[in-house]
């Protein structure tokens, strides 16, 4: 065997030994795999204290934000069919194109609690699709932005140019600008009550979408009248009641904010409200509804969160009970081979 | 069917054959982006990509900026299209080089330097020592006066250690000088990739040997590639030239193998494919509908009256861009991004580093790790596999007379060194055989040591253990042989040598004592394909006895024989063998078929006992892939005594009462079918027993099981967790794994011989184990290790992980990306059914690359048990081999995770979206 090892080592020659070390692979962590990692094993234990711990960190974050939602006030008035005089009860759509009709509705609301400023105003429609495909993508960006580039209204159509000239703000979108317009006032002393319209879209849009140097141009001057019209005199970035309903909703039910009233509102306290109900959602049978709602700590008054927490919190604590009851009535053997395979029997081995 | 040279004669060869330019090119700078493209095209995936991101140039449907489809499409058409490039630049850069590289050719009988590129079938071309041959060459002249030159042929065949070549006896005796005017013709066969075989014959004209063919063999040429050592100068006839070159024909990409990872993934995104064409089908009817009875309605959308003809494919078409994201693009970057790096930790790991070889694993095909942990059967060869392949001459029994019996190494036999002291005619006889019976060649080193070169390891240690005999083999010089015994110098010619090969199991040397000019046979080989030469009177019933005892002991046995020859009876016989080896057409079986009338009436002499031990940690190997479910085959050239001894004693089989062998076996094809049936029928009741069944059967008797009885065999090779098949051929260790693939099975092959290669390109997993009989097997393999032990760690560490991470990694790829597609889906319902898309095109795309695949790509990392302790409880690999992490069933549950997930965020944002918007 001696003589053997010494002919391989002639043949192999000297400088084999520097080349065999510089083949062998070089150290780290990352080569090695041997980067710190773990997977919990999840033995009944484990399971049942993290079902726990969710449990008793969920509900009662429920809790809290339940109550949070709860000390929201919010009052809303559905109002669309109200406001058709009875002798159009049938006629909806014919009151709502004419031009003649008397279209203001009064009506009076009374303040559930106490509401603190601010108070906000919003508009609510129902069966709107302002996500619709051919409507959401019926504006030009470009031209809402920028002066020098009015003429690119190519995603407009049909509300893109007026006898060769471009429409500004072109588009379905800013066509059909919501149009109902509502003013309060308190009942017991007719003071009227003011709704700063100021501040009510988003400071990003008024900055960068909408220019500032961009004034309305053959807006609604059509033969088809969609909504709103637009004071041609101030610039795009001052109109946020465009600027608002521009950012269109992702669900066909939405609201969207109309104003701010900037006084509290009493408990008990009645409000007359003077609807111009000029918006039209008859053809297509959609509500409309007007809110006012004061804000928590979690902005409008939504138990969802809240009841969310409670369930996912609840169902963990009922989970933990569960595994418990199984793991004391039926214990399973940690690490039994016959669980590895359906079809092999390993003990068999 | 053959090809004419004409040596040297630039008139008659010079535009039949191509010239030396050596192209691996694939594509040329014009060809390179239609030809790639075209390429990348093929694969359904990526023509289905092509089509959406066609179909998203149209502003009407596309519901996100086509940017967001195109940009990752160029990008990964981009990566793959530079790899290629890239790699075929490295292989224009190589192709130059060799191109251009000087070389020396007679041109009008002068020596001239030209570019090798330029070498023409027929050109002599001179090579000096240390020089690369540039084309294959018949070798015709070297600086050795007995036609004998060194070639490295590692490039070729990766064996490192030295083969001699010799000049064809036509050619011998020619001067430097005549060498430049020489003519001749060769005839050769057309070109193959062959590089053991070239059955060609030479002539040489006038005024040289007149009109004597003589044949030409592997043994007279020079390859390309390979280089010329220890010879100062070589020169050869440009037989074949460029890309028809032994090396340029073997070129040629294998086929992909695929894993069954990745057929469950293709069968999983048809499924999801077929999915997408339902929703979308769907989808479209609703849209349409919604279209024409509520949109209509809608006074703000100002639905036109009158609409294009193709307006009711819009909306379904729409649908499918939405969903087309249900495929995810990223898929298979991010699979190929992971592979990769699971070869690269193979590549790495320390642990699998053997630091006698210096060697450390390889993985060569990265595309399979994940098949590693899904192994079901293991096939594996004995020698150099299990065992070390360093043999040791222990024991002999000469003439009925045991040695080493006691001492367990005869070569400390006081009997043994007695005898050969007395000059025992049978002793001397068989040492003889021992030293001169072989194709070892002796090197003489500065200080007068002789050491030995020799391709294989039995003939090594056969020599090496003569020599301790006082049997010296000293010089080989051409056809001369000396060998020193004692203080005696004893000189042979070598007449002819009859080679090994494995149909033939056995080698010979035809000698001429050059002492008493005596003619003698001396033989080597298998017992069974010697003792029934034996001559009529000679009792062999002693040898065939020291066979199986040495074989029960797990030694390899050689019988040794030897015949004198009449001068007549070898001259007539030494016409048939120039005849047969001057055959193109089947050469080989010619060759054995004259060999087969010589080796006949034979005085057997004894036999010899080698002793190749156990790698270390085979036992505990086999030991714990066994207990991870890894059935174990053993497919060995060896004896079946000593493949049992060797499978008893690394854990292979239990001894009795525990196991159980039962044999196969049968002279006529009823008695091996009979045997069969009573196999099958005894394993069948075994079944339940809690034993260690295992059968055995020999190459003799697989030959007709698998000829008449497959369906039988079949059967009982699915009953059998263990089986050894010993005295197979390598044909035979391929059919085995076809018919164990053809059951459904993941085979892994492992070996280290060039008999092995067969076996391994046929298996799902070829391991190879770059050992001590070159590196055949480990080229041909896909994973190359250096001990047998690194297995389990192959397969338990790193098979299983890539199995886990993979599992993982596609079956979130497609999670990632139903979800976004059903909140789109889901969307829809609640946007009027227009295919109106809710995110926008960037953060779409951050969501595919920046949020869910470079995040989960860190998941390579991923362990879920530790090394240790996977090691320790084997078993788990069950759940890898059921492919209990990866099937229809695990991706519905990700499906339905999906879905879940997406209906509670939906009822979420729904609640929430009502408050503000």
């Amino acid at each position: 065997m001696n003589s053997n090892g010494a002919t391989s080592s002639v043949s192999s020659g000297p400088n084999e030994a520097s080349r065999r070390n510089s083949k062998r692979p070089k150290y780290s962590k990352f080569t090695q795999q041997e980067l710190p990692a773990c997977k919990p094993l999840l033995t009944p234990g484990w399971v049942i204290t993290a079902f726990t711990l969710i449990g008793v960190v969920f509900v009662p974050i429920g809790v809290a934000s339940l109550l949070g939602s709860r000390d929201v006030v919010e009052i809303v008035y559905r109002y669309e069919s109200e406001c058709i005089p009875q002798s159009f009860s049938d006629k909806k759509l014919e009151f709502i194109q004419s031009s003649e009709t008397n279209k203001t509705c009064t009506r009076t609301l009374t303040v559930p609690k106490h509401m603190k400023a601010p108070v906000f105003v919003y508009y609510q429609l129902d069966n709107f699709y302002q996500n619709h495909r051919r409507y959401v993508k019926n504006r030009s960006d470009k031209q809402l932005r920028d002066k020098k580039s009015e003429r690119t209204t190519a995603l407009c159509t049909p509300e893109a140019t007026l006898n060769g000239s471009p429409i500004v703000p072109c588009g379905l979108i800013a066509w059909s600008l919501f149009n109902d317009t509502y003013q309060f006032s308190r009942n017991d002393n007719g003071r009227l009550l003011s709704v700063n319209k100021t501040n009510i879209s988003w400071k990003s849009d008024r900055d960068n979408k909408f220019g500032k140097d961009v004034y309305p141009k053959n807006f609604q001057s059509g033969r088809l009248i969609g909504g709103a019209k637009l004071d041609p005199n101030k610039s795009l970035s001052e109109q946020e009641d465009l600027i608002v309903w521009m950012r269109t909703a992702a669900l066909p039910t939405f609201r969207k904010l109309y104003g701010r009233i900037e006084a509290d509102l009493l408990a008990n306290e009645k409000i007359t409200v003077k609807i111009e109900n000029n918006y039209n959602t008859y053809s297509f049978g959609g509500k409309k509804k007007l809110v006012l709602s004061t804000t928590g700590w979690l902005g409008g008054k939504n138990d969802f969160l809240g009841i969310a927490y409670l369930l996912v919190g609840g169902l963990c604590f009922f989970m933990a009970l569960l595994f418990m009851i199984v793991y004391l009535a039926k214990p399973r053997p940690l690490g039994d081979p016959s669980y590895l395979s359906w079809n092999r029997n390993p003990s068999g081995l | 069917m053959r090809r004419c040279i004409y040596i040297n004669d630039s008139d008659l060869t010079l535009d039949l054959y191509c010239d030396n330019r050596i192209s691996n090119r694939k594509y040329t700078l014009l060809n390179f982006l239609p030809k790639n493209l075209w390429e990348q095209f093929s694969r359904f995936m990526n023509k289905y990509f092509l089509l959406i991101a066609c179909l998203q140039l149209w502003p009407l449907i596309t519901p996100v900026n086509p940017a967001s489809t195109w940009g990752p499409l160029i990008f990964i058409f981009a990566v793959s299209a530079t790899k290629e490039a890239w790699d075929d630049y490295n292989r224009y850069l190589s192709d130059k080089q060799a191109n251009e590289k000087e070389v020396w050719v007679v041109k009008q009988g002068t020596r001239t330097r030209v570019q090798a590129q330029n070498i023409r079938v027929g050109n002599i071309v001179w090579l000096r020592e240390n020089d690369e041959v540039p084309c294959d060459l018949v070798l015709i002249g070297t600086s050795d006066p007995q036609g004998v030159c060194f070639v490295e042929t590692a490039a070729l065949d990766g064996e490192t250690d030295l083969k001699t070549r010799v000049i064809p006896s036509a050619c011998a005796g020619i001067t430097s000088e005549l060498l430049h005017r020489i003519k001749g013709v060769i005839e050769c066969p057309y070109p193959d990739k062959d590089i053991r075989r070239f059955d060609a014959n030479i002539r040489l004209f006038p005024p040289f040997i007149e009109n004597d063919l003589c044949p030409l063999t592997i043994n007279n040429t020079l390859l390309q590639s390979c280089y010329l050592r220890n010879t100062e100068w070589a020169c050869g006839v440009a037989v074949y030239t460029g890309n028809e070159t032994k090396l340029g024909m073997s070129r040629g990409i294998p086929e992909p193998k695929l894993t069954a990872v990745d057929a469950m993934i293709d069968k999983l995104t048809g499924a999801i494919f077929l999915f997408q064409l339902v929703v979308v089908i769907v989808l479209g009817i609703a849209g349409n509908v919604w279209k024409d009875t509520e949109a209509r309605k809608k006074w703000y959308v100002q639905y036109p009256n009158e609409s294009p003809w193709y307006e009711f494919v819009v909306i379904p078409l729409r649908f499918e861009l939405l969903c087309s994201i249900m495929i995810p693009i990223s898929i298979k970057v991010s699979l190929d991004l992971v592979k990769s790096l699971y070869a690269k930790f193979i590549d790495w790991d320390e642990e699998m580093y053997d630091p006698d070889s210096g060697t450390h694993a390889h993985a060569t095909n990265t595309g399979i790790s994940e098949d590693l942990g899904q192994v079901e059967y293991i096939l594996t060869d004995k020698t150099g596999t299990l065992t070390e392949n360093k043999m040791i001459f222990r024991r002999c029994c000469i003439n009925g007379v045991y040695y080493g019996n006691e001492t367990g190494d005869a070569l400390k036999d006081v009997e043994l060194l007695r005898a050969v002291g007395c000059n025992c005619p049978e002793v001397i006889k068989f040492l003889t055989i021992m030293a001169v019976c072989n194709t070892v060649v002796p090197l003489k080193s500065k200080n007068g040591e002789v050491c030995y070169k020799a391709q294989s390891q039995d003939e090594e240690a056969l020599v090496l253990a003569a020599g301790r005999l006082h049997m010296v083999l000293v010089d080989k010089t051409g056809n001369m042989l000396q060998v020193k015994f004692n203080a005696l110098t004893l000189q042979y010619e070598i007449l002819d040598t009859l080679e090994f090969t494995s149909d033939r199991k056995r080698m010979s040397v035809v000698v001429k004592d050059c002492q008493s000019g005596k003619i003698i046979l001396l033989l080597k080989g298998a017992d069974e394909a010697i003792l029934p030469c034996a001559c009529s009177g000679q009792q062999i019933r002693t040898f065939v006895e020291a066979v199986e005892q040495y074989s029960q002991l797990g030694l390899r046995t050689l019988c040794l024989a030897w015949r004198e020859l009449t001068q007549d009876e070898y001259h007539e016989w030494s016409l048939l063998f120039k005849e047969a080896s001057g055959t193109l057409v089947d050469r080989e079986w010619k060759i054995a078929e004259v060999c087969q009338r010589l080796e006949r009436d034979l005085e057997i002499l004894g036999i010899t006992a080698i002793e190749d031990r156990l790698q270390d940690g085979v036992p505990e190997t086999i030991d714990i892939l066994r207990r991870a479910g890894i059935n174990f085959w053993m497919l060995t050239g060896d004896k079946q005594n000593t493949a049992i001894q060797i499978a008893l004693s690394c854990n292979f089989i239990s001894p009795e009462p525990k196991g159980q062998l039962l044999l196969i076996h049968g002279k006529t094809e009823e008695e091996v079918s009979r045997s069969l049936e009573r196999v099958l029928l005894t394993m069948r009741i075994t079944t339940s027993e809690p034993k260690d069944v295992a059968f055995v059967v020999d190459g003799w008797a697989l030959e007709m099981t698998l000829k008449h009885h497959r369906e039988a065999f079949t059967q009982l090779a699915l009953l059998s967790r263990t089986a050894i098949c010993c005295r197979v051929t390598p044909s035979q260790k391929a059919q085995l794994v076809e018919l164990l693939k053809r059951c459904d099975y993941r085979t892994l092959a492992i070996g280290d011989g060039g008999n092995d290669v067969r076996m391994i390109q046929m298996a799902d997993i070829g391991v190879g184990i770059s050992g001590r009989e070159g590196q055949q097997a480990a080229r041909a393999a896909d994973y190359s290790i250096g001990k047998f032990r690194f297995l389990k760690r192959l397969i338990l560490v790193h098979g299983r992980y890539s199995y886990n991470r993979t599992a993982f990694l596609s079956q979130y790829s497609f999670y990632k990306s139903l979800l976004v597609c059903f909140i789109q889906i889901f969307f829809s319902f609640i946007s009027g059914v227009s295919g109106t898309s809710l995110f926008n095109s960037v953060s779409l795309m951050a969501y595919n690359v920046f949020y869910t695949s470079i995040p989960v790509l860190m998941n390579v990392l991923d362990k879920d048990l530790h090394e240790k302790t996977v090691m320790q409880h084997a078993q788990i690999l069950y759940y890898c081999q059921a492919g209990r992490l990866l099937n229809p069933s695990t991706f519905a549950g990700w499906f339905g995770r999906s879905l879940f997930h997406i209906s509670t965020l939906s009822k979420r944002a729904k609640k929430a979206k009502k408050e503000h918007s």
